[in-house]
């Protein structure tokens, strides 16, 4: 057996976890991706002096996950490159090299992920990294960051340009490494208020991720009402952020009216989430066994007020602004990233799906209440930024209708209990793989438990970690002064990707 | 143009009139305050906070506490209260920890200890850089809410600037990484003098949920005076604009 077929939030046992040669891994990947299959993990984990290094793909048409791993011992310190057959593979293999030392030979850029501070080579500083360098008469480079003019995380950005034209960004992380993942190991207590800061942005996606993981390792099944609750707050989410970058997509292109209406229409949706939970970006909300708040009648009525207005507000200022031609002037075919290199590269979420993938794991890898409700994934085609843009509207719309159904659902459960409480032990020696579509994209957390049940190895993946390769790509051969506005359009997570 | 203009006044005043008088809605978690009365020692409190912010006595630091109310929830005799006051800025870190005989009056009356100098210097203008040391963009969304059109911060002469250069001062978030303290040090570096530096958010005040983590570097922060703690996880805006208005009174 080369993999071991596992599903989202479904336990397995380590032991079940096939042990193959590199050589043997990387063929049975390449022959997977053949068939459409796409990789959510890839990293390193220590045992004694050997490193195990699991393998974790998508299979998104059957809703399934392929487990799999390689032994390298004590004094193997190289394998060959998947990267060089698979570029979706680059920054998987540049952060197992960073934090172990084992080289992927043939990486074409093989460059530092995070500086983080269990990387194998402490010699390296963020101060020194090795740049692309591009010679010609014409050509210079722009510097930007790490801190930048507006009030947003820290992160460098090195444009080599002709003119104005880009022709390359190469975007340098790390600034924002907080050793998240070494937080949640070995750890006795829970800690979704940790989970909460993965990205101050996903909230609610990351503490569901989370929570969903635990819960599987705890063998524990929350309530039907604590479900919708979540869901409910995670499409709360999606809308409030959606509406945010609509006004800083606005912003961006100088359609100041639009900044503004958004900025106020986006209040409403959080100050909603603070009317659930007292946060207003939905802290305090999604814990471990349910949710830590209800919504009664009152309050479901309030909320369905509030949308109503949200959405009459949105539809009508996205109308004004898409009936402007200098608007639209500036969207369309700004920052393009086509399907072939969207898939290349393994993007996902938003940005993948306004460059016409299907990808979603509310419906490729459902749990919870999605799994009850089937809905067409909205996807459009042209992968410029008016598509990115243009995406979040619907999404938006979408989002709407599903709260709507929860809502009407909501009364059936109202004796329902919203925190389970239990005094299992997580399951030993077990892996549990869970995934979230958040609104940028897909969360996905791997738990790992030793034999006496105590997580010793967190594996976090924010979308962001896939996604800032593709805002390198889709600012090629643009002016640079559109590098804001493509930026906004992917809108990614410094600390999502730091750590 | 017809539709900009019918948008326009579709949407009428967002502005909310009276800062200073406004009111978050009830849920929302501010102030604590403990009652020792009804308190019966059995420490659930101290074991359920994950960010050690409540000492043996039963005193809660503001500078710890992320307000996840996990404390007020736990406590079987209701001894915890979130209040939803939300204007917890302080001049001073000893003032952010709230014991039993804090009230909200105390409270006020201690927390923002404003000067002439600083009055005389900022009170019409303060012009701010601000830096996000790992911040997990939670107080950095909630900052730059403060400029919408709901808060509008702009209006009380209160700005962020994009170089440090043209600021009278830092507005910090975030935790202070290793990777990042030189840039915030850079940064504060080429602030002309006379300048402030104001924390915002938990990470900045003490690390928050990131407080024992490896990879922090909070030298900075013991290097220089801190002139305002804005504490919340993350701030609220109201936090934020009472806060500096208060300091600038």
């Amino acid at each position: 057996m080369k993999w071991i077929i596992s599903k989202n939030n479904q336990v397995i046992s380590l032991n079940e976890i096939p042990v193959l040669g590199i050589d043997e891994l990387r063929n049975e990947i390449i022959k997977q991706y053949k068939t459409d299959k796409r990789v959510v993990g890839f990293f390193g984990c220590a045992e004694y002096s050997n490193v195990r290094l699991y393998t974790i793909l998508a299979d998104d048409n059957k809703s399934e996950l392929l487990i799999s791993s390689v032994r390298f011992m004590a004094g193997e310190k190289s394998y060959p490159s998947i990267t060089k057959d698979i570029s979706a593979f680059q920054m998987f293999e540049r952060e197992f090299y960073e934090e172990f030392g084992i080289e992927p030979v043939g990486h074409p850029w093989l460059k530092p992920v995070r500086y983080s501070k269990n990387r194998f080579d402490k010699t390296q500083k963020i101060e020194n990294y090795p740049f692309f360098k591009m010679d010609g008469e014409e050509v210079h480079e722009v510097a930007v960051g790490p801190i930048h003019a507006g009030v947003i995380e820290p992160g460098h950005f090195r444009f080599m340009c002709n003119g104005e034209k880009v022709y390359h960004l190469e975007i340098q992380l790390g600034y924002q490494h907080r050793g998240t993942e070494s937080l949640f190991e070995n750890n006795n207590n829970f800690a979704p208020h940790l989970a909460e800061s993965i990205a101050g942005d996903t909230v609610i996606g990351h503490a569901i991720t989370y929570s969903n993981a635990v819960e599987a390792l705890l063998n524990i099944k929350i309530s039907d009402k604590a479900e919708l609750i979540r869901v409910l707050a995670l499409e709360l989410e999606r809308i409030a952020v959606h509406i945010g970058d609509l006004g800083a997509i606005s912003n961006d292109i100088g359609y100041l009216m639009g900044n503004s209406v958004f900025g106020a229409t986006r209040t409403l949706v959080i100050n909603t989430l603070l009317s659930i939970c007292g946060s207003r970006f939905g802290r305090g909300l999604i814990r471990v066994g349910g949710v830590a708040f209800d919504i009664d009648i009152e309050l479901s009525e309030k909320i369905s007020k509030t949308l109503d207005k949200v959405l009459k507000d949105v539809d009508k200022m996205t109308e004004t602004m898409f009936s402007s031609a200098s608007v639209l002037s500036r969207l369309e075919k700004t920052g393009t990233l086509s399907m072939e290199k969207a898939k290349m590269i393994g993007l996902v979420g938003i940005a993948t799906r306004a460059s016409g993938l299907s990808l979603d794991a509310r419906a490729d890898h459902s749990w919870g209440w999605y799994k009850k409700f089937s809905f067409d994934k909205e996807i459009l085609e042209s992968g410029d930024v008016f598509a990115r843009t243009h995406i979040r509207y619907k999404e938006i719309k979408q989002s709407m209708n599903i709260i709507k159904e929860l809502l009407n659902q909501i009364q059936d459960c109202k004796e329902d209990i919203l925190l389970v409480k239990s005094k299992n032990q997580l399951l030993g020696n077990s892996m549990v793989v869970s995934m979230v579509e958040g609104w940028r994209g897909e969360a996905v957390h791997t738990a790992l438990t030793n034999n006496e049940g105590q997580i010793f190895r967190y594996k976090i993946k924010d979308p962001s970690f896939n996604n800032w390769y593709g805002l390198a790509l889709a600012v090629r051969n643009n002016g640079i002064s559109d590098f804001p506005l493509c930026n906004k359009s992917f809108n990614l997570s410094y600390c999502g990707n730091d750590l | 143009m017809f539709d900009t203009l019918k948008s326009r006044i579709y949407q009428g005043d967002q502005a909310i009139p009276d800062i200073e008088k406004a009111v978050i809605d009830e849920k929302f978690r501010g102030l604590p305050l403990i009652d020792r009365q009804s308190c019966s020692n059995c420490n659930e409190c101290i074991d359920v906070c994950p960010t050690n912010a409540i000492n043996q006595d039963i005193s809660i630091d503001m500078g710890k506490c992320i307000f996840c109310g996990d404390c007020e929830r736990k406590c079987p005799n209701n001894a915890i209260k979130f209040t939803n006051f939300h204007k917890i800025s302080s001049t001073s870190r000893e003032s952010l920890i709230i014991d039993s005989n804090t009230t909200q009056e105390s409270f006020e009356s201690i927390a923002v200890k404003s000067t002439k100098e600083i009055k005389k210097l900022f009170g019409k203008s303060l012009k701010l850089r601000q830096v996000s040391a790992g911040g997990c963009n939670g107080c950095e969304m909630e900052l730059n809410a403060c400029s919408n059109v709901n808060f509008d911060m702009g209006r009380f002469g209160i700005d962020i600037t994009a170089s440090p250069r043209h600021a009278d001062g830092l507005i910090i978030t975030g935790p202070v990484t290793e990777n990042m303290a030189k840039a915030l040090e850079d940064a504060y570096l080429s602030v002309p003098d006379p300048k402030i530096i104001i924390l915002t958010g938990t990470c900045a005040i003490s690390g928050g949920v990131f407080q024992k983590s490896d990879v922090l570097k909070r030298d900075f922060l013991e290097k220089y005076k801190v002139d305002l703690y804005i504490p919340g996880c993350p701030v609220h805006p109201l936090t934020v604009i009472n806060g500096i208005l208060d300091f600038l009174k």
